[in-house]
């Protein structure tokens, strides 16, 4: 071979093709063994995450919760009845594309709104309790969740029984208007009337609780608590930025914020909570419902 | 007057009659004939405009800078109004202004919501957005009012809760539910007005009662027109779409069952004549008053809440597992 012609290329370029897998192959690989925490960037196997309570082991970063791990995170097994469950979703104000989405909504979480509620135990105290689970529309309050929420209430009242509840929303429900809004003064009214009647009303705020929700039934316990780290607040950072014309610190709104501006009885971390929430429900148990 | 840009025909035709009688007075041609029949059209066209007005329109009017506030319309409908201050807390909101005051007769509690009506008072008064401590102002006199057995007049009028960082630390959630759940609960009569704009949980924690009425060209909403459109298309400028969309009229709340009656307002809205405004809003005032105050207390709070129980558009498909 001459000199030269070892720096031309000989031989025509070899074509390169990427293997793409078949549709069939992706489902036969297991999806989510492994997991990376969205705050620290700890990896860790999904099944010791849901053992740790979906709490990460490097930072303690608090995952969102679906409404039936915590049902089962921290009610007594098998005492869980659901209520209502099949209460669903109307298109009260016609509004466009609003049926398409709760629809994609149901399909993608398998539960039929943003929320559960039920009676059931913890260490063997009964209770009403409602779950927010914000994979669904971000767990906004329509109609629907604002119902469930109050026919919950009353089952409290009817049994005498504690209420606790689980809020995670970004606030009202745009495609209900005003019809959202007024949920906020039905719950606060069913609130209110288990209230004078004697009965025990714990929120517990997750992330997030923020809008409507938050400035209705999420802050209406005799005892609020919420989750560390959970976004709480009124009105969105973006909005206030601009109103204010400044840049809001780093943990403005997070739930340790709240404590510290008095807003909040007790940060729980997860781990603590049915212990928590077991000794309020034993120390109130002579306070139970006056009808 | 400041005008709004749908009542533009009405404006042309209002400076061309001007025009004309200027004339027939200056100089010797007779115009009047002319004049009546220009007037007779006025009259329609004034009827077919405001009889046709869109949500938007409706947005405008309840926008209007010159709209009547609480403290104009007070005058108009009560004695002696007596304002007081202060949470006993934190401070004094100027944007919620409360007080006592005599309504035909017979003691009541006034609140409302207080926009400024200048650039300098508005400021002062945060645009009639209020902070936490304006909240626990009117829950301190609602609860006094309930003690010595005063009903409760509510004047709504706000674009919402004031977005602030103060008024997130000192709870501004939690003022408004505190105001939603107590007023539940309140033993005394409550009637709610919405004068102006009804922006969202700001409105509504001084709308828990037992009626709520709507000026014809008030609005009520979850989020504004603007801010809705923002959220769910991403662009501020289809407000009028979000405004018949979301269903923010007087119209639409009482259809969809949350008002109980409409108040009329004058021709062309509150603002071109605030005293004859206060006397239509009298004519529903007064009836609803007589009528609440001779239901017994422990039934006026049920009946309540069975009010609020009502509303909210869902399907219910009961199985076996409601029980």
């Amino acid at each position: 071979m001459a000199i030269k012609n070892m720096f031309t290329k000989q031989k025509p370029k070899k074509i390169k093709y990427a293997t793409i897998p078949s549709e069939a192959a992706k489902q036969d690989v297991p999806e989510g063994i492994m997991q990376k925490c969205p705050k620290c960037k700890k990896i860790m196997y999904t099944k010791e995450l849901e053992k740790n309570l979906h709490v990460c082991m490097g930072c303690g970063y608090h995952y969102p919760m679906k409404a039936f791990e915590r049902i089962e995170s921290l009610l007594d097994e098998g005492s869980f009845r659901e209520l209502d469950a099949e209460l669903s979703t109307a298109n009260p104000l016609g509004f466009p594309d609003y049926e398409e989405k709760i629809a994609a909504d149901r399909k993608k979480t398998g539960l039929n709104e943003a929320i559960v509620t039920g009676v059931g135990a913890i260490d063997g105290h009964r209770a009403a309790f409602a779950f927010m689970d914000s994979s669904f529309r971000m767990g906004s309050m329509g109609s629907v969740v604002g119902e469930k929420i109050t026919r919950a209430v009353e089952e409290a009242i009817r049994l005498q029984v504690p209420f606790i509840i689980f809020t995670a929303s970004g606030g009202a429900r745009m495609q209900e208007g005003v019809l959202s809004l007024m949920q906020m003064a039905k719950t606060g009214a069913a609130f209110k009337r288990l209230s004078d009647r004697g009965g025990l009303i714990i929120s517990v705020m997750t992330h997030p609780t923020t809008g409507g929700v938050s400035a209705s039934f999420a802050s209406l316990g005799d005892f609020n608590f919420a989750e560390p780290g959970a976004l709480i607040g009124f009105a969105g950072r973006r909005i206030i930025e601009q109103t204010i014309r400044e840049k809001l610190p780093e943990d403005f709104q997070t739930a340790e914020f709240l404590l510290q501006c008095g807003q909040l009885d007790a940060v729980l971390h997860r781990k603590e909570m049915k212990e928590k929430l077991s000794f309020l429900l034993d120390i109130h148990q002579t306070g139970g419902v006056k009808q | 007057m400041t005008g709004l840009e749908f009542e533009k025909p009405v404006r042309d035709l209002q400076e061309k009659i001007a025009e004309l009688k200027n004339f027939t007075s200056s100089s010797d041609v007779d115009l009047s004939d002319e004049i009546e029949k220009l007037e007779l059209r006025l009259k329609k066209l004034e009827d077919d405009i405001y009889n046709s007005m869109t949500p938007w329109d409706r947005v405008q009017m309840a926008r209007h800078p010159n709209r009547p506030t609480t403290l104009d319309y007070i005058p108009f409908l009560f004695e002696g109004f007596f304002e007081l201050h202060g949470d006993r807390a934190y401070g004094d909101d100027a944007a919620i202004v409360a007080g006592v005051a005599k309504y035909h007769g017979q003691p009541v509690t006034v609140i409302g919501h207080q926009r400024g009506r200048d650039t300098k008072e508005n400021i002062q008064r945060t645009f009639g957005m209020p902070h936490p401590e304006g909240y626990r102002k009117a829950l301190r006199l609602m609860k006094q009012a309930e003690k010595f057995k005063r009903p409760i007049i509510c004047l709504i009028d706000t674009k919402g809760a004031y977005p602030g960082k103060a008024a997130e630390e000192r709870g501004q959630s939690e003022a408004i539910a505190r105001n939603i759940f107590e007023m539940a609960g309140l033993t005394v009569p409550i009637i709610c007005i919405v004068i102006g704009e009804g922006g969202s949980g700001g409105a509504l924690a001084l709308g828990v009662g037992d009626r709520l009425f709507m000026l014809e060209n008030s609005t009520y909403s979850v989020i504004s027109p603007e801010g809705a459109a923002a959220l769910l298309w991403k662009d501020a400028s289809l407000a009028k779409r979000a405004a018949e969309t979301m269903k923010i009229t007087a119209r639409d709340l009482r259809s969809l069952g949350i008002v109980d009656e409409i108040i009329p307002e004058v021709r062309g809205g509150a603002h071109r004549d605030a005293k004859e405004q206060a006397q239509l809003i009298d004519q529903v005032l007064y009836p609803a008053m007589k009528e609440l105050q001779s239901i017994d207390h422990a039934n006026l709070v049920d009946r309540r809440y069975e009010k609020y129980k009502r509303i909210g558009g869902y399907a219910e498909q009961t199985t076996g597992l409601n029980n």
